[in-house]
């Protein structure tokens, strides 16, 4: 990764353009090509250092549903139950961590009221209780990753 | 805001990612036959009522090198958590910071943060540096490092 490659990933975190050229505006900012940095861009995302490239959603104003669910799973019970877990397509990502709650996902549903049908799924699927957490409340977070 | 079924079209075209050829939202438009003005006029839309929160990237941070990554949980009193949000959500290392609910007996952590870094023990350094410069000494907290990622994908909407 070099100057440049830094360069687009600390701009593009902060926003794209939306006008007709955005990629020959941002490579203005940057000095260099609408071309070099579309190859750039396509290579990023090919070796998947970027998840994402385009809007963010605001899910609930989308009338979707959102939230962080923990789990509480032994050792021996773990590979069957983020198998279990994994199969629902509602779920967004799944983490181990290193605590007594082990598991955790991100639930995203197409409307509000799906979440608590996920939970019950996954609770009867698994056998285990699903501890909801969602977003109350969100606090100021400035720029994210700079490289 | 209430949708149309052309925004939900454009949205749905637009959630995996925008093309990356020199007129993006040409493209876009031709997809779902309409016009490129229609398609920046209606994301301009969908921006200024939040429901597309920015446009950009996210970026990978295992990949760039930020392998550690805690999920840091406090247990702080409710008449405090608005003041400790805000200082939290303005510390430069924190990439997250949400209140959510406790889950009583079981779990009583209500703020939550995300703090990255090249390793656990720059991790845990930062984390003791945060609780030094903010006073938190007080506030019981847990520091949760990830191990295995087992599902990465962005959320699909329409």
């Amino acid at each position: 990764m070099d100057e440049t490659d830094r360069a687009i990933i600390n701009e593009l975190q902060i926003g794209f353009p939306v006008c007709d050229r955005p990629y020959r505006t941002i490579a203005e900012q940057i000095g260099t090509t609408e071309e070099d940095l579309i190859s750039r861009l396509e290579i990023m995302l090919e070796q998947r250092q970027l998840t994402r490239f385009g809007p963010m959603f605001h899910a609930e104003r989308l009338g979707g549903g959102l939230s962080l669910c923990a789990m509480r799973i032994p050792d021996s019970e773990y590979e069957w139950v983020t198998n279990q877990v994994n199969s629902f397509q509602e779920v967004a990502h799944n983490y181990a961590r290193d605590h007594e709650f082990n598991m955790w996902f991100v639930l995203a549903t197409e409307t509000r009221e799906r979440i608590d049908e996920v939970l019950k799924l996954i609770e009867a699927a698994t056998g285990y209780r699903v501890y909801n957490m969602p977003k109350q409340q969100e606090f100021f977070v400035g720029l994210k990753f700079e490289v | 805001m209430v949708l149309s079924e052309q925004d939900r079209r454009l949205i749905a075209e637009i959630q995996e990612g925008l093309p990356l050829t020199s007129h993006p939202y040409l493209e876009i438009g031709s997809r779902i036959g309409a016009s490129e003005e229609d398609v920046i006029e209606r994301i301009g839309r969908l921006q200024a009522s939040g429901i597309i929160k920015r446009m950009g990237i996210v970026v990978r941070h295992h990949e760039l090198g930020y392998t550690a990554n805690a999920m840091v949980v406090w247990d702080v009193p409710d008449e405090r958590l608005d003041d400790i949000g805000m200082r939290l959500g303005n510390q430069d290392c924190v990439t997250l910071c949400y209140q959510r609910p406790r889950r009583l007996p079981d779990w009583p952590y209500n703020l939550f943060c995300m703090i990255h870094g090249q390793n656990k023990e720059r991790v845990l350094h930062t984390i003791d540096a945060l609780v030094d410069s903010q006073k938190l000494g007080d506030i019981p907290h847990k520091v949760l490092f990830s191990g295995r990622r087992f599902k990465q994908r962005g959320a699909r909407y329409v």
